[in-house]
């Protein structure tokens, strides 16, 4: 059960941001234009840079989702997803994106653990300033997102059949819930 | 140096936000809301939830600047030192005592608030918005701490550079400044 009082049945950020529309709507803006802004890195791609530093918090709802979100956008290559999350050095995805999910990983942890090296390794792999922004943005988001969702104990689906569900709405876009979902 | 090309006379934080304005518009206005909105808690009091998390990431400047912005609006030097300190021996009431506990929680990992200590906010007298305030506080600074430590944003070593954008905290809110920053070249 949630730490306060909160729509029971809703999940995740969706109860939160429902009992507190006020910052829910920042909140939402914010992952609106981090994850589907412009940007020379895919939604799927950020996508992964989300649900990656979500495992790594071991935040479950907001990994299963995004894990679902960025399945979706890849398509075919869906695999690619679940390959980072088992091992991301040894998966199939690009050696530049496996520099800026290092670098994510390192942020997960803390910001001053991110080195001059990770990030000349991100460069020389054809990373530019703005996709370096880009990662440590995300990053730094959903380790306030993770802390937000599971800091109050917000409902946490088990049923992956919940997630598939929201991963096709999430990549769709971010927007303000407006009432709770009909049961 | 930071990572990226950030204007010089902007360090910390500035620079990012106005480096990436359109992701720095929601997170300008989470910020207004939660440490200057509408609130059962004061803004010293919100002011030393941000101190306190950013003390605890080891991040510099975003201490400085709160700590510097709590000493204003709480008129004294010695609270934000003491909460830095130990939270449980500071000069702050029961209440607080109990959300700095959660926020120091929170800033460990989501999972690590435990009930009991929700137990203890709400016994002391936090309602269910303040308990979720000063999650979402505590969250926002783990992010905060991130972009500025995590591009290696410069700290500026002045104390006298922290008067000054604890004064502007005070005065201006977190909102862009409706006139932008380039008064502060020098």
């Amino acid at each position: 059960m949630a730490h306060i009082q909160v729509e029971e049945n809703i999940p995740g950020i969706r109860s939160l941001v429902l009992f507190r529309p006020e910052t829910g709507k920042p909140l939402y803006d914010l992952a609106q234009v981090l994850l589907r802004g412009p940007s020379s890195l895919s939604e799927a791609e950020r996508e992964l840079i989300a649900a990656y530093v979500s495992y790594r918090n071991e935040c479950i709802f907001c990994m299963s989702s995004h894990a679902a979100a960025a399945r979706c956008l890849y398509g075919p290559d869906k695999n690619l997803v679940d390959e980072v999350l088992h091992d991301m050095q040894q998966s199939g995805v690009s050696d530049k994106l496996k520099a800026l999910l290092h670098i994510a990983g390192k942020v997960q942890v803390l910001g001053r653990e991110v080195t001059p090296e990770d990030i000349a390794a991100a460069r020389v792999l054809g990373a530019d300033d703005r996709e370096i922004h880009d990662t440590v943005l995300i990053a730094a988001a959903f380790s306030m997102f993770n802390r937000y969702v599971d800091g109050l104990a917000s409902f946490t689906p088990t049923d992956l059949a919940v997630y598939e569900a929201m991963g096709e709405r999430m990549a769709k876009g971010y927007v303000l819930p407006a009432s709770p979902e009909p049961k | 140096m930071p990572y990226i090309p950030l204007e010089d006379h902007l360090p910390g934080i500035t620079g990012l936000l106005e480096y990436s304005k359109e992701t720095a518009a929601p997170i300008r206005e989470l910020t207004q809301i939660l440490l200057r909105g509408p609130s059962t808690l004061t803004e010293g009091e919100r002011e030393l939830i941000a101190t306190v998390v950013s003390h605890r990431n080891q991040c510099t400047f975003c201490t400085t600047a709160h700590t510097a912005a709590a000493n204003i609006l709480l008129g004294e030097e010695e609270t934000s030192a003491r909460v830095k300190q130990d939270i449980i021996t500071a000069p702050v009431s029961e209440k607080m005592k109990a959300l700095l506990t959660i926020a120091a929680q929170v800033q460990q990992g989501g999972k690590n608030v435990t009930t009991a200590s929700v137990q203890k906010a709400k016994e002391a007298g936090a309602t269910d918005i303040e308990i979720h305030d000063t999650v979402l506080i505590a969250a926002l600074f783990c992010l905060y701490n991130r972009y500025v430590d995590g591009l290696a944003t410069v700290t500026p070593t002045d104390p006298a550079f922290y008067k000054g954008l604890g004064e502007r905290l005070k005065n201006n809110g977190y909102n862009r400044l409706p006139q932008g920053y380039e008064h502060l070249k020098k």
